[in-house]
């Protein structure tokens, strides 16, 4: 994993000093609020209903040991104990002092983190698929590119003021786990002609105008990476909407002009970026020495994995939910669910860091992952060590068997904690997942995703949902619409809306006739909510949800 | 001429250095607890409040009024977003139900 070289140390020591200075002058006067504001967002510190809130980069989802023990520590000295991780594979405290949060990005620092550019408009955290390095079926491992579009756009002056806030992400494998179609540029890892490049997609976005990123080109070569993509934020840069906030993201830019225009535009800028550029030297081979594969154990038997799996059906159960394939056949990626049912959906206790840390170090090569589905990877465990590791996730509340299906929702915070929330969405989510388990259908139900977001915004990822839930405030009563349709992967689509909102005590109901409409018209037990959904369209959904009769009946 | 309809309002803030939402009292002080605030049934003393509160930037941040009614114990909350910011979140005992007693 990439290391801090002393540059990333000055870098960061200096706009760590910078804003202790920027908060003490605050709080003796010398700065308005007005002045202050877009400071301690770019240091990543929001003031939301409760509370500070202090939002951490966690680079391509990434982490060491170390960092994810100094993250638990943070939680319990400056915070209450605990942390939420994000789609965005952010980790935010929801409770710190402002007095405090410099000495909080100090000891960021210590582990190489900090909380710069989770805000603003800048090129925010590059995001990439969380089983990066460690999956059977990728090209590449994507995160040294993530890392050199990190180096590349951190206090890149021409991309600090943008139109608007700029998300890219990066995977290494057709199977799209990291979102890029929902991104302003996503970034695919191809082989042609064996040579490694990319193809680049353009003008994803959620929020209030959810679009679909499109195609701009199927191939650029790794060398010319940069200047592709500074061509493209280029041509943002001089077209985006900068009038109107609501529509100056680079998708509107892209849906306005249209895909061709814009395509012209940035090659004719690319001819000349490509000239000036001057290559990345040895940079982007020293990133990926960082990244070298871990050395896995090999001749090890895996005979402690299969008389596990034959006699523990609790043990089969979290093997067939929370194991994906490695590219070893004896190892195997854990994914380490943070949807224990009725829990809050990414939160983690400091005690739980630490074990998953300890885990990760005995058991993972010390490494960890986060997920934008809000759960947290062990990306390479050797199969003879799964009971172990299942077994003491266990005794931490760590062990639920549900990646995948009904109760692993993604949720944003939602009014509980965000200042721009029109409902709730973290009691719903965990409303269902009570629901789901008391029915015990989610495994007889299989694939699919359930995603919430407490306001137009989209954090939550709604549209890209199987089934999506926006959380709305109508005449001063939590509601919500439902959507089904979604898909957030490389068949990515937007869900449609199903018809009128539910009120917050008719919600889990309704989602509950929903997956029981599917498990009544599937074809078989192989086909997917999804596929169905595909195969039969709207319809008996609606019905389920809104024939009188039919709701009495199962009410 | 009759007063246009104003429907009661208290102003609240989130304090500066603890960033937890606050009400103005009566006296002109900060209170944690709603059920303290000054519940203003006039439009004009509404706007003399919020500028009081608006100078006050050394203690709070982003002061605005609030729709209020009168309860039992005090001024409560009209709409849930207030009554969450009155309580704390509801998936963890944290806040101001955590932190303040009778409540
Ligand atoms: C203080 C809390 C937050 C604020 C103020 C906030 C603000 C926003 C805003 C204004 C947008 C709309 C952007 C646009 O359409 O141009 C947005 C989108 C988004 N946010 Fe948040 N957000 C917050 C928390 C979160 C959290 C907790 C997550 C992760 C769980 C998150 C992830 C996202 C994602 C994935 C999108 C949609 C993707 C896109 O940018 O198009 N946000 N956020
Ligand atoms: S979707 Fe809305 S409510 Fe949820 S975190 Fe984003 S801004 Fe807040």
């Amino acid at each position: 994993m990439y290391r801090y070289q002393d540059f990333d140390r000055a870098f960061l020591a200096e706009r760590n000093a910078q804003f202790r200075a920027q908060v003490e002058r605050r709080i003796d006067g010398s700065l308005t609020e007005d002045e202050f504001k877009p400071l301690r967002l770019m240091n990543g510190l929001y003031l939301q209903l409760h509370a500070y809130m202090l939002r951490v980069a966690i680079p391509y989802g990434s982490l060491r040991s170390a960092q994810m023990r100094q993250l638990a520590m943070i939680s319990e000295r400056w915070d209450r104990g605990y942390g939420h991780f994000t789609t965005r594979q952010n980790i935010q405290y929801n409770w710190p002092e402002l007095r405090d949060v410099p000495d909080m990005l100090d000891a960021l620092a210590e582990v190489g983190m900090h909380a710069i550019q989770t805000s603003g408009n800048t090129v925010r955290n590059v995001t990439a698929d969380h089983f990066a390095g460690a999956a059977a079926d990728e090209v590449a491992d994507p995160r040294p590119y993530a890392e050199l579009l990190r180096q590349w756009s951190t206090d890149h002056p021409e991309f600090q003021f943008l139109p608007r806030k700029f998300k890219i992400a990066v995977t290494g494998a057709e199977a799209d786990r990291a979102v890029i179609r929902a991104h302003d540029i996503g970034l695919q890892l191809v082989e042609k002609d064996g040579e490694i490049g990319f193809r680049v997609l353009v003008g994803g976005g959620l929020g209030r105008t959810p679009v679909i990123g499109k195609v701009i080109t199927d191939f650029v070569s790794e060398a010319e990476l940069l200047p592709y993509v500074e061509a493209i934020l280029n041509v943002y840069n001089r077209f985006g909407r900068r009038d109107n906030k609501y529509k100056a993201r680079i998708k509107i830019t892209v849906n306005e002009e249209g895909i061709d225009k814009i395509r012209e535009e940035v090659d004719a800028v690319f001819v000349r970026t490509r000239d000036e550029f001057t290559g990345f030297g040895d940079v982007l081979d020293r990133i990926k020495a960082d990244f070298a594969p871990p050395a896995l154990e090999e001749g090890r038997g895996t005979q402690a994995y299969s008389d596990a799996y034959e006699q523990s059906p609790v043990f089969r159960s979290w093997a067939d939910t929370n194991l994906t394939a490695h590219r070893d056949a004896d190892h195997a990626i854990v994914t380490i669910s943070l949807k224990a049912h009725g829990a809050t959906p990414g939160d983690a206790t400091a005690d739980q860091m630490r074990l998953m840390a300890e885990l990760a170090e005995r058991y993972g090569h010390d490494e960890l992952r986060i997920s934008h589905e809000q759960n947290v990877i062990l990306p390479h465990v050797h199969r003879a060590d799964l009971p172990e590791v299942h077994a003491r996730l266990s005794e931490a509340g760590l062990g639920t068997a549900n990646v995948g299906l009904a109760s692993d929702i993604i949720a944003c915070p939602g009014m509980d904690y965000c200042a721009l929330a029109t409902a709730r969405s973290i009691p719903i989510a965990q409303e269902i997942a009570t629901r789901v388990d008391e029915l015990k259908i989610e495994h007889e139900v299989g694939h699919v995703q359930i995603k919430i977001s407490g306001c137009i915004n989209a954090c939550g990822h709604h549209h890209v949902g199987h089934i999506g839930i926006l959380g709305l405030d109508r005449a001063g009563v939590e509601n919500y619409q439902i959507t089904i349709g979604g898909a957030a992967g490389s068949d990515a689509a937007l869900g449609t809306r199903t018809g009128p909102g539910f009120p917050a005590e008719e919600i889990v109901p309704a989602i509950e006739r929903i997956l029981t409409t599917y498990l009544d018209l599937r074809c078989d037990a192989a086909e997917t909510f999804i596929e169905a959904y595909r195969r039969v369209g709207m319809a008996p959904f609606k019905t389920a949800l809104y024939d009188k009769e039919q709701s009495r009946d199962a009410a | 001429m009759p007063p246009r309809s104003f429907s009661p309002k208290v102003v609240t803030a989130n304090r500066l250095l603890e960033g937890d939402a606050v009400w103005l009292t009566p006296s002109g002080r900060w209170s944690p607890d709603m059920r303290e605030a000054d519940l203003i049934e006039d439009e004009g003393r509404a706007a003399e409040r919020l500028a009081e509160a608006e100078s006050q930037a050394g203690l709070v941040v982003g002061p605005y009024l609030a729709d209020a009614k009168a309860g039992p114990g005090g001024p409560e909350p009209t709409h849930f977003r207030e009554a969450f910011r009155a309580r704390g979140p509801s998936n963890y005992r944290l806040g101001k139900q955590a932190e303040l007693t009778g409540s």
